[in-house]
């Protein structure tokens, strides 16, 4: 909203220069957003709440810099004119007294209409308001100084000679001023004549009965109509007006009579004429705000202490506040309203406002006593140890949008889904139930922008239905491009000394098993089992799930090839994800000392082939079932396939760490344990090569 | 506050999703940061020293923070913060060029926040909150806006693109 600096001076001698000004208005409330000079004027762009329409003109916002500055705020002028004639007044007669409660009119005759003096078209052209006549001019003029929104008719063409307020019949008409013909319902509120509608109450004027270069004798229209129905109206008709806008927000009851004169004295200014009688002030429902009382007390508890009772006072009464000491010891108030703030109702409102002119700024800033402890969400701290392990291991935390296509739910998810009502696009279209998509979409995005070594975690929620009700639980996820995988193992460390494709990617899809185990060690998971039961989107052969105590806590491998072509992804991609919802369930593990052992380690290597259906995990329980104290470890140390080993078949080289507390071990021993080893493991199938 | 009586003290980070079509400094889906603190002594000078204490600890110590009246519903005093501009210390310049992340006003705009309404209170008076007896303050605020000023980035789909080229600036 524009605003005259000098139009505001006008009203309040403020010495403080316009930036000053500005700077003052913004730290009450009015935000004075740009200033641009204009001539000898300034014109502030100020944003007024919208519970504030009272601050929506000079008059009021001069009233805050006089409450702010503590210096009288100059009161309207009276109307300077007198009857020319008396006679019977203007009948008006308001039928809905609980939608317009107040009607206030004035008849002037004999008025030449014609162009606004310059004082009055100037100002309204600083404010971007187009000078129309002098009679239109002084309703649009009012407007702008003191808010109210007022209009003005042609007195000959109201039929009947009498205004009524009343509700519009179902399906009448009225040409609003703007040229379109509106079909009325009985919803809508109308000021009419004796034949017709000739105003939209509140909302806009009639065609038919406007102020043209004819017009000799003008009826002025002041009025306070009910905000819920000028706000019902302005939807219904599509019209959103000056007029409308302060109506839906609460127009001053007390201003109607105050701008009905304000109007006359600007067209009897600028166009002669003689007022007709005096003013028609009909109230049918009196409009009064219930007193409010005031603790200071209360103002203490909430603002904390410091203000004086004196200052208060001063703040409240510049406002237009009236206060009357209530019980004993000045500790509380009655406080009367002043009309034109509809948005101060209680105890509470009045505090706001002593806080606000007071500043803000002058309360000093304090910290509260209380006891009592901080505690963290439960799982604040097991996402913290993930989020650094994961970054360690060379995963960069990223971060993907919450929703879906329902084709990726379905591929990459089982649950039932939440729908959106009003998605963006049908890639966005339901929450997401897995955190795979999106992560294919980023490794997907850096593959395209040729960064082939990504490696990207997400912790997040994904959504679903369990039965009637929502769920939001917690998952992460890892994308990793085969590149990045490669990269990170040194070559020295791999386990598949074989050559080619396969145990390239056998070895990527154990590089993320690791990363997978890793994480999952965070915890007590006890001892990790694994089987193969994975969704169809892994590839069959490269995938794992991590059970703890037979529960799925994890799934993980090389995304299948297919779905990578179908999402054109230039690079093999290995995917992890971790069911945070069960893996929270466990403790973090926290290191436990133990006893260093007093006598030295040895280790034995075995070479055995066997068949692909033979796992590493038959060959350690089959060697733990042994029950040989000493046996402290049992490592695949290398795997190899081809050459001299028949297909179908594997050669691997398991190494053996014997260890005792009793002793240095002996060799016959160390002889023992070994061939009860081989033994088991022959028994399994294996056939060692020596 | 239906679920827990008073003092109430928390800190809410979470994601939130509008129906906003996506533009550099618009997504569908960012982030906030609510606060709420109830007690039977908080005042307004709490919530300015509270918050005053979280920015300087967020942006430096020598940042300076300041209040302008504002509205909320929920809110009453309602208030908005800014803290001096973390990029060119207040000043509005940069050298000879304006400081364009503060507007050349010297302050950036962080959060809303105020005393808590009443009428908040009235309906969860039967856990515990009764409006003559506790007070308290709350805040909210737009973490992605808040990152795009502090660190420069001029487009606020990269926070949720991926692109390692972006991520590893924050390594």
């Amino acid at each position: 909203m524009k605003l005259s600096s000098h139009w505001i001076r006008e009203f309040v001698d403020v010495a403080a220069d316009d930036r000053q000004l500005a700077a003052d208005l913004t730290d009450i409330g009015l935000g004075v957003e740009g200033m641009e000079v204009s001539g000898a004027d300034t014109i502030f762009e100020v944003e007024i709440g919208t519970n504030r329409p009272d601050a929506m003109n000079h008059y009021g916002v001069a009233r805050e810099a006089a409450a702010f500055y503590n210096l009288p705020l100059k009161p309207l002028p009276a109307l300077s004119h007198d009857p020319a004639t008396q006679g019977k007044a203007f009948p008006i007669e308001i039928k809905e007294p609980s939608l317009c409660p107040r009607f206030s009119g004035r008849v002037i005759r004999n008025v030449r209409i014609q162009a606004s003096p310059d004082h009055v078209a100037d100002r309204l052209r600083l404010l971007d308001q187009r000078p129309i006549n002098n009679a239109v001019d002084a309703t649009n003029y009012v407007l702008w100084e003191i808010g109210k929104p007022t209009h003005v008719f042609d007195l000959d063409l109201i039929e009947g000679g009498k205004l009524i307020i009343r509700r519009a019949n179902a399906g009448e008409k009225l040409k609003t001023l703007d040229g379109v013909e509106r079909t009325l319902t009985s919803d809508d509120l109308v000021v009419a004549d004796a034949k017709k509608a000739v105003a939209l109450a509140g909302v806009m004027g009639g065609f038919d009965t406007m102020i043209t270069e004819k017009t000799r004798n003008v009826l002025i229209e002041s009025a306070w109509f009910d905000p819920a129905s000028v706000r019902a109206a302005s939807r219904r008709h599509g019209l959103h007006t000056d007029a409308s806008h302060r109506f839906e927000r609460g127009a001053d009851f007390e201003s109607t009579p105050i701008s009905c004169d304000r109007v006359a004295q600007l067209i009897l200014d600028s166009g002669g004429g003689e007022l007709e009688g005096g003013i028609v002030d009909i109230v049918a429902r009196v409009m009064e705000q219930a007193p409010i009382t005031l603790r200071l007390r209360e103002v203490d508890r909430i603002l904390g202490k410091g203000i004086q009772t004196a200052e208060i006072s001063r703040i409240l009464q510049r406002l237009g506040c009236e206060l009357i000491p209530a019980g004993d010891k000045d500790v509380e108030f009655v406080v009367r309203v002043p009309s034109w703030r509809l948005d101060i109702e209680r105890e509470i409102d009045l505090i706001e406002e002593i806080a606000r002119l007071y500043g803000y700024n002058r309360f000093s800033n304090t910290l509260p006593a209380y006891s009592g402890e901080v505690v963290e969400s439960a799982e604040a701290e097991k996402s913290r140890v993930l989020r650094s392990r994961a970054l360690a291991l060379g995963y960069d935390e990223a971060v993907s949008l919450s929703f879906i296509s329902h084709a990726d739910a379905e591929t990459f998810s089982a649950t039932r889904l939440l729908e959106l009502e009003n998605p963006q696009s049908e890639e966005a279209s339901v929450m997401r139930s897995t955190l795979v998509p999106g992560m294919l979409d980023m490794i997907g995005w850096n593959l395209n922008r040729d960064a082939d070594d990504v490696r990207l975690f997400e912790l997040g929620e994904t959504f679903e239905f369990r039965g009637e009700k929502r769920a939001e639980p917690k998952r992460a996820c890892l994308g990793a491009t085969v590149a990045s995988l490669r990269n990170s193992l040194p070559r020295s460390e791999a386990l598949d000394a074989s050559k080619g494709p396969a145990a390239e990617a056998a070895e990527a899809f154990r590089c993320i098993k690791g990363d997978v185990e890793n994480l999952l060690r965070r915890f007590e998971s006890g001892k990790l089992s694994f089987d193969r039961q994975t969704p169809d989107y892994y590839h069959r052969g490269r995938s794992a799930r991590a059970l703890i105590q037979g529960e799925a806590v994890a799934q993980f491998g090389q995304l299948s090839p297919a779905i990578a072509a179908a999402r054109k992804l230039r690079q093999d991609v290995y995917l992890a994800e971790i069911d945070l919802e069960r893996l929270y369930l466990l403790p973090l593990r926290h290191a436990r000392s133990a006893v260093l052992a007093k006598y030295p380690s040895v280790e034995r290597d075995f070479s055995f082939v066997f068949s692909d259906a033979v796992t590493f995990a038959d060959m350690e329980r089959a060697a733990t079932k042994l029950g040989i104290a000493e046996l402290r470890a049992f490592r695949p140390a290398e795997i190899f396939r081809g050459g001299s080993v028949p297909a179908g078949s594997y050669s691997v080289l398991l190494r053996v760490t014997l260890q005792s507390d009793e002793g240095t071990l002996r060799d016959d021993q160390i002889t023992s344990a070994s061939t009860k080893i081989v033994t088991a493991l022959q028994e399994l199938g294996g056939t060692q090569r020596v | 506050m239906e679920k827990m009586a008073p003092p109430l003290r928390i800190v809410i980070p979470g994601k939130v999703h509008r129906n906003d079509p996506p533009d550099a400094s618009h997504s569908p889906m960012f982030h906030q940061i609510e606060g709420l603190c109830v007690d039977t002594n908080i005042t307004f000078a709490d919530l300015k020293g509270t918050l005053d204490h979280a920015m300087k600890a967020l942006f430096g110590s020598t940042v300076k923070t300041h209040f302008r009246p504002s509205f909320f519903p929920f809110t009453e005093p309602s208030a908005e913060m800014y803290v001096s501009c973390f990029i060119c210390g207040g000043s509005g310049r940069r050298g000879d060029a304006p400081c364009r992340p503060c507007k050349q006003t010297g302050w950036i705009e962080i959060l809303g926040c105020g005393m808590v309404d009443p009428n908040v209170f009235e309906f969860v008076k039967l856990s515990g909150y009764d409006p003559a007896r506790v007070s308290g303050f709350a805040f909210g605020m737009g973490v992605d806006r808040i990152a795009l000023l502090k660190y420069g980035v001029d487009d606020i789909q990269l926070f949720f693109q991926g692109d390692v080229r972006f991520l590893h600036q924050f390594g």
